[in-house]
């Protein structure tokens, strides 16, 4: 036991020093932050209400502070929103609180290249603007800038359909979700998306393959995610391009007007555009090489269940998987069920995020199960951003950013250190105390304590490190504290110990055993009984409150390490010991002074106090 | 004193805190009302995370925080966070009024010399982070009364949460009356408080329940002699434990009051002061003699009350009692290691 708790202390110790991660992450009050004023946008100018603005600081709150030990904080300000997150330098994080999130999956009714396009050249575009450029694996794409994208795709490219893999597809989600310049695609690119449909059949297509793959429907679609869809003729439809190059039944006009204007050059991407979900809508791609005309949302972000981050399989490529509630597996049903029922483009449907198009999959068959997923090019970090948005719900607003500022914390080093030298005199306190009052016990006590801290330590130092744990004065304080409510363990432990000595009917070792069983009941129950608080509130509570339960819980579970690891099995060693065996008076364990017998004279008789 | 002190430590003390139940409702029914009063007529003095405030901006490059501190405060403020920014100085008070709003920036600007930008600011405590944290203590008591009903039973569950209801109720009562104010850092104590609690309570709830385990009708103690026995027998352990667990808390209590005045040490010092004593008392004095009370009602203890008391084994012989009792304890205490000893044997 004493081993392997040694072994654990040098392994979070190598952990440590492999990270350089040697001292704990501070929260905002101990290491200050980064503040940044977010003011809300309303279509009309008016002031947004306060309920919005409740709801915005609640959503903010757990974009933020999403496993609630980060210590960030939120206030409302006025109108505006301030939003406090401990350490410097996290504007990013900062960013993606001011997102709105506003998710929508609409099927696609027609597509454009990303510039306005008088109405002539929008027929030579047509039929279908969906070369599929030989796989390019997306990332290293030399792209031409978005504004070279007014060159529509010529049909010579159309001709040319690689037998496309994965990459095609992936080359254009990744421009379309990952606004990093090497992510931005070709535009041609932007008719060849791959369908990430549907949990495990994930399917694969360009356009072109799936335009044969509906042919002979069944044929391909369902092949691994690599092997996608066969290579096939140009899609030629020759009568389709007489159709104006546009399939326009059903969209409104005003929209086509919106559509036919739209200049996805323009750096916003026409993003925060007030999607109504109710509405067909004009969009761009996200890195503008494409735009869209869409229908009415078919689901929106409100029916999202969950939203997770994950691997596919066979790529290890990162894609967020979301799953719906209530109306949405339905209603997701119906509409990959309409998609794959109707011409290209409207095979796609778009997700469509903050009035951006973020990918625009082919739908390869009807997906039930009300599981979906979003891919491209993500990372780690960007799907798990991704996911964060979309779980913790749409913002009802909008939001510019105002200032963003450095602040210093809101306590002076002063304090920490003063806070630090005050429980390093209490805990000397405790030594001392325990040290006259269990004289060789005391030992034990002692180093229990020391081996309770050297772990409290190496955890918040490796939780600071991996799970953005931050440290606050207040927890400071109470693992102190911790640490000293500890010692109670102990101390249940010795009293049993003496308990059984008193009797003076068998020996240290023995008695060493038998108290540790009764012991350890108590221990367990009153340890219990902490844990259940932490828990609780950890997972009820937010904010503060939250990362507090969480030390709470951290403290506990060391409590238990310690006392089970370390001070019974060294007790038990110092009981082979001669010194605590025969009850050497120093040893806290000498039969005389735990003597039931009164021996310091007659008026000791039990009386009533 | 030594005297005591060696008695204790031998395990010899035997006061009756069960049989003094009236004193100790009376002390905690006072306790309670004088809280209660407190937070009725003065409230709890809320800090800026809770209620909001405003935030004042200048840019006063040669200031040093004791000035920046010193001015806003001379000038109205009571509560004043100070933080500098890479734009010049922040400075966050309690909300105040117009007036006083303008004799800061007055202030300010007399002093350094610089324009002043005022922001009022909401709670970053406020609103949905207190309510998560009510809905969090409501469903924690009641899990705690769930888990303590399974590991023992339901009367002291009652009790522990009593004395734990108890226990909140008089700390913030001592924040009511000393005007201390109310920060996110206290709340932090009082959680510390509220944990603490409960386990005094447990440890003391696992004696009383492995010592009155014994008790048949043949019994020569009561149930409340049994407990209070018990009680006594954790003495040392309650004390030592409280000993231990306060000595650093009273320490940061005082660096924190001596050297710093105002701040998140003294703020949550004091309430894990104050609730680890009314902590222990109320595991002594309030949650055993309550749990003894409910206990007493059931038949089978009153009936061994009833016959000790019939034969004279009532109040007028409870030293013998006591003894009879403490050695019931030993007994029992043996009995349960004896069988241990057997099953490690097997």
């Amino acid at each position: 036991m004493l081993l392997l708790l040694l072994a654990l202390i040098l392994a979070m110790g190598g952990v440590m020093f492999l990270n350089k991660a040697l001292t704990p992450e501070y929260g905002l009050d101990l290491a200050g932050g980064t503040t940044v004023t977010l003011q809300p946008i309303t279509p009309d100018g008016s002031d947004p209400s306060e309920e919005s603005l409740n709801l915005a600081v609640n959503i903010i709150r757990d974009r933020v502070n999403g496993s609630g030990i980060s210590d960030a904080e939120v206030a409302i300000a006025g109108d505006n929103i301030v939003i406090s997150v401990p350490g410097v330098g996290q504007e990013e994080v900062v960013k993606l609180v001011g997102t709105t999130a506003e998710l929508r999956f609409r099927q696609v009714l027609a597509i454009g290249a990303g510039s306005p396009t008088p109405p002539g050249e929008m027929a030579t575009q047509a039929p279908t603007p969906s070369a599929s450029p030989t796989a390019t694996g997306g990332q290293g794409t030399p792209a031409p800038k978005p504004s070279a994208s007014a060159t529509a795709p010529k049909p010579s490219e159309t001709a040319a359909p690689g037998p496309s893999g994965s990459p095609a597809g992936r080359g254009l989600s990744s421009a379309l979700t990952n606004p990093s310049p090497a992510a931005s695609a070709q535009p041609e690119k932007a008719a060849t998306p791959s369908a990430r449909a549907g949990r495990n059949g994930t399917q694969e297509g360009t356009q072109n393959g799936n335009t044969a793959a509906r042919q002979g429907k069944g044929a391909t679609p369902s092949a691994a995610p690599s092997a996608s869809a066969s290579p096939s003729a140009p899609p030629a439809a020759p009568e389709e391009a007489s159709v104006a190059g546009l399939e326009l039944g059903g969209i409104d006009d005003a929209v086509l007007k919106e559509f036919q204007a739209l200049d996805c050059s323009k750096a916003d991407r026409g993003q925060g555009a007030q999607d109504d979900p109710n509405k067909q809508f004009a969009g761009c791609s996200d890195d503008g090489s494409v735009k869209y005309i869409l229908d009415k949302a078919a689901v929106t972000g409100t029916a999202i269940d969950s939203a997770d981050a994950g691997q596919e399989p066979s790529t290890g490529e990162w894609l967020v998987q979301l799953s719906f509630k209530g109306q949405g597996p339905e209603q997701w049903t119906k509409v990959t069920t309409t998609a794959f029922n109707s011409q290209e483009p409207r095979t796609q449907v778009a997700m469509v995020l903050d009035g951006v198009v973020i990918s625009a999959p082919v739908i390869q068959e009807p997906i039930t199960g009300g599981r979906a997923q979003i891919s491209g090019g993500f990372t780690l970090e960007t799907a798990t951003e991704l996911a964060n948005q979309l779980k913790y719900g749409a913002l009802p607003l909008k939001f510019q950013k105002g200032s963003i500022d450095e602040v210093s914390s809101t306590l002076g080093a002063d304090q920490l250190r003063g806070g630090l030298i005050a429980g390093g005199i209490g805990l000397a306190l405790v030594v001392v105390y325990s040290m006259l009052y269990y004289r060789g016990l005391g030992l034990v006590s002692v180093l229990s304590l020391a081996v309770a801290t050297i772990l409290t330590y190496q955890s918040v130092v490796l939780l600071g490190h991996y799970a953005g744990f931050r440290l606050s004065l207040p927890h400071i304080i109470g693992l102190i504290v911790s640490i000293g409510i500890t010692a109670d363990s102990f101390i249940v432990y010795f009293e049993r110990i003496r308990d059984e000595m008193k009797e003076g009917r068998r020996t240290l070792r023995a008695a060493v055993e038998v108290a540790w069983v009764r012991a350890r009941r108590t221990i367990l129950i009153a340890d219990a009984v902490m844990f259940i608080a932490a828990v609780v509130l950890y997972f009820l509570a937010v904010g503060g409150v939250a990362g507090f339960a969480f030390a709470m819980g951290l403290t506990t579970l060391i409590d238990l390490v310690v006392v089970f690891m370390f001070t019974k099995p060294f007790v038990a060693l110092l009981a082979r010991l001669k010194f605590f065996a025969k009850g050497h008076p120093l040893s806290g364990l000498d039969a005389e002074r735990m003597s039931v017998q009164p021996v310091a004279g007659p008026k000791t008789v039990s009386q009533e106090a | 004193m030594a005297g005591l002190v060696s008695r204790l430590y031998r395990g010899e003390v035997n006061v009756d805190f069960v049989g003094r139940q009236k004193l100790w409702y009376g002390l905690s029914a006072f306790l309670l009302v004088v809280s209660i009063a407190g937070l009725v007529v003065n409230g709890l003095n809320l800090g800026v995370e809770f209620k909001g405030g405003s935030v004042f901006s200048f840019k006063a490059p040669s200031a040093t925080i004791e000035q920046v501190r010193g001015t806003v405060q001379e000038a109205g403020a009571h509560q004043v966070i100070v933080q500098t920014t890479n734009n010049g100085w922040r400075v966050t008070t309690e909300s105040l009024p117009e007036a006083e709003v303008t004799a800061v920036q007055n202030a300010v600007t007399k002093r350094f010399g610089s324009d002043v930008t005022l922001q009022v600011i909401g709670g970053s405590w406020g609103g949905q982070v207190a309510d998560k944290a009510i809905i969090g203590l409501i469903v924690f008591m009641l899990a705690i009364i769930l888990y303590l009903t399974m590991a023992f039973e339901w009367k002291m569950a009652l009790a522990a949460i009593v004395a734990l209801v108890h226990d909140l109720v008089i700390t913030a009562g001592v924040y009511a009356w000393s005007g201390f104010e109310v920060t996110p850092a206290t709340l932090l104590g009082f959680l510390t408080i509220l944990g603490y609690s409960l386990y005094d309570a447990v440890v003391v709830f696992d004696m009383i329940k492995e010592v009155t385990a014994k008790l048949g009708t043949t019994s020569k103690v009561t149930y409340t002699q049994a407990a209070n026995d018990a009680l006594n027998h954790t003495l040392i352990r309650s004390l030592n434990t409280t000993l231990v667990a306060i000595l650093p808390v009273a320490a940061i209590l005082f660096i924190g009051t001596t050297l710093f005045g105002a701040g998140t040490l003294k703020d949550l010092s004091l309430a894990l002061f104050v609730g680890m004593i009314v902590g222990t008392y109320s595991s002594l004095c309030v949650a055993t003699p309550l749990l003894v009370t409910l206990k007493e009602r059931e038949p089978r203890y009153r009936k061994i009350a009833e016959r000790l008391a019939a034969t004279g084994g009532g109040t007028g012989a409870r030293t013998e009692n006591a003894k009879a009792a403490r050695q019931t304890v030993a007994a029992g205490a043996s009995k349960a290691t004896a069988a241990d000893d057997k099953r490690k044997k097997k």
